[in-house]
């Protein structure tokens, strides 16, 4: 049914998508909550530059994170120095380049459901003893709970589908950094590639559509466990 | 206990500046909307900081300015209750009771939680959310969660507002339950004078956020000078007694105080019960000699302490009727006729009908 190269791509394509959920998930929830909860001069600006990757080319983000995080950048650099590790042209970078992709869609559905929470909870749970970590972890974080679930899981579906950063950043290596986009567009390149190709379209669908319908069916239980209520399609 | 708050803050037009100092029982934050009371009980509690002042509670300082402290309100020890009870929607009853416990595991104990779900009659609701609690369970729960902080002082900012007249009383019920039964020091924020004079034992009165007044129940909120055109409630005079007698026949209790004896619409009293009555200025009249033929129930034998010509065609006439003071509002013309001075000897009439539970009397 499905070849053996099919299911590597398959694979690698999933692990990428992982990692940069996991890598990106930290940042986006500091990001979000501060976004969300705290006025400072340079907001506006900080929020801009989140929501960056939504509206450059992603080529240039590719570009930018070569530059940045490549052997010979700043970052990358540093990394190769301190801790030996290089990313450039690996499948760690395709995850990173995922990641900052995805980054604006995750920071965004989070920061609209801790919005959402009333700040008059944090002060109750202020006088019952909690102090600000307190308060993220037994308010903010299981309220703002379907909200991250959307974010973790439409950032990942992004990865799965994400090339311009990605084949920049780390070009199109099979078995490293071909991940199920980039395949398809290989094979599209080679003369009697185009079955091959219609294969893993199908594929890449299957799979997007699986990773959104998980995702309903989590935040609708998220929403009931949290809430008591179904929130899903409510206002 | 002893709580000492002296404080400063600017908010937009509005300055708080208010001094006072509380002990044990039960104070109150009286004022109208816009008094400045929730921003002064948002500052013990440590939600708001104010521009400067001191906040010390036995001794232990919680704010001061000057020194730079500021003592977070998870440390405090201070239970809260708020107006909308604000329960954590994800928890369960029983969760948000003891969720001052994550943070202090040492709070923990399964008899305390026996002893206030008993307490509040929230044994039924322990396994539900908070969106499937009407609006007084709501707010017995978030009383009980403050208690079982084990808070050192326990502040109320209008814990009834939200609720419809029959949830007040019957949070207003286990309120005083709360008071006589933990003895937990509590200052409570209401612009409700049933309110106060049903809980309070003190009473700060905070007008345009300044202290206007401050001290016992019984003789503040009766002085109509406090809020002449204040419009809060009619002036008039509180009277602390005990029930004496109840006539199961006509349905009257008799209520004995210092001046002597009220009868009154039986409330539902219990022999020896204390209460608080207020009678209004308005619903007092002034005879020189004992009525005959007449049919008012209350005839209290007093002498004139002061009278205040304030009020236009009015005058208040204030009375003393052995330790209780009385107050009376005649119009000027009566006060001319009946040669009206301190040091007279006179007559209170006060009709027991208009001392039934809206009128005044308070349980």
């Amino acid at each position: 049914m499905l070849s053996r190269e099919e299911i590597d791509i398959i694979l690698l394509s999933l692990k990428v998508a992982l990692w940069s959920v996991a890598i990106s998930l930290p940042f986006a929830l500091l990001l979000a909550h501060v976004l969300a909860r705290h006025e400072f001069p340079g907001k506006s600006l900080l929020d801009a530059i989140v929501h960056l990757p939504l509206v450059l080319p992603p080529v240039v983000v590719g570009y930018a994170l070569l530059l940045l995080l490549g052997r010979r950048g700043p970052l990358g650099g540093l990394l190769e120095e301190w801790f030996g590790i290089v990313i450039a042209f690996r499948w760690t970078g395709a995850a990173v380049a995922c990641a900052v992709m995805g980054l604006p869609l995750m920071v965004r559905a989070m920061r609209l459901s801790i919005e959402a929470i009333d700040p008059k909870l944090d002060a109750a749970a202020r006088t019952l003893g909690a102090g600000r970590i307190g308060v993220f972890l037994t308010v903010t974080l299981p309220l703002a709970l379907p909200g991250i679930i959307t974010g973790v899981l439409l950032s990942f579906a992004r990865s799965l589908g994400e090339f311009g950063a990605t084949i920049t950043f780390v070009s199109s290596i099979p078995g490293e950094t071909q991940t199920l986009p980039l395949a398809i567009y290989a094979l599209t390149q080679v003369p009697g590639g185009d079955d091959a190709a219609l294969r893993l379209c199908v594929l890449s669908v299957l799979l997007s559509l699986g990773a959104l319908l998980v995702s309903e069916v989590l935040v609708r239980r998220a929403s009931r466990r949290v809430l008591g209520y179904d929130a899903v399609g409510r206002d | 206990m002893t709580l000492s708050v002296a404080i400063s803050h600017a908010q937009g037009g509005f300055t708080l500046d208010a001094a006072f100092e509380c002990g044990a029982g039960v104070t109150a934050l009286f004022g109208r909307s816009g008094a400045g009371k929730t921003t002064l009980i948002n500052a013990i509690a440590g939600l708001a900081q104010p521009r400067e002042g001191r906040i010390v509670f036995d001794g232990e300082t919680l704010f001061d300015s000057a020194r730079g402290i500021n003592v977070r309100a998870g440390l405090r020890r201070f239970g809260y209750v708020f107006q909308e009870g604000r329960l954590f929607p994800h928890l369960t009853v029983r969760q948000n009771l003891t969720y001052s416990h994550w943070f202090d595991r040492t709070l923990y104990s399964e008899t305390d939680l026996a002893h206030v779900v008993e307490l509040l009659g929230i044994g039924e609701l322990l396994q539900r959310r908070p969106a499937q609690l009407s609006g007084g369970e709501k707010q017995r729960v978030a009383i009980g969660r403050a208690l079982l902080a084990k808070p050192r002082l326990l502040l109320l900012d209008e814990p009834l507002a939200s609720l419809d007249a029959p949830r007040k009383e019957e949070i207003l019920r286990y309120l005083r339950v709360l008071r006589d039964d933990t003895r937990i020091p509590m200052v409570y924020v209401s612009h409700a004078v049933e309110e106060v004079l049903q809980l309070a034992d003190h009473v700060v009165l905070l007008a345009a956020g300044r202290v206007a007044a401050s001290g016992d129940v019984a003789q503040l909120m009766g002085r109509p000078d406090l809020m002449p055109s204040g419009g809060l409630f009619e002036g008039g005079a509180v009277i602390e007694a005990h029930v004496a007698g109840i006539d199961a026949e006509d349905g009257l209790a008799m209520l004995a105080f210092d001046g002597g004896t009220l009868t009154v619409g039986n409330f539902g009293a219990q022999m020896g019960e204390r209460v608080r009555v207020r009678i209004r200025a308005r619903e007092v009249s002034l005879a020189l000699a004992p009525p005959q033929k007449i049919s008012i129930q209350n005839i209290l034998r007093g002498t004139i302490t002061a009278i205040d010509a304030q009020q236009g065609s009015n005058v208040t006439v204030t009375l003393s009727a052995g330790a209780a003071v009385l107050r009376a509002r005649v119009t000027r013309r009566a006060a001319g006729q009946l040669a009206l001075a301190p040091g007279m000897p006179v007559y209170a009439l006060i009709k027991a009908v208009s001392l039934d539970r809206h009128g005044g009397l308070i349980k």
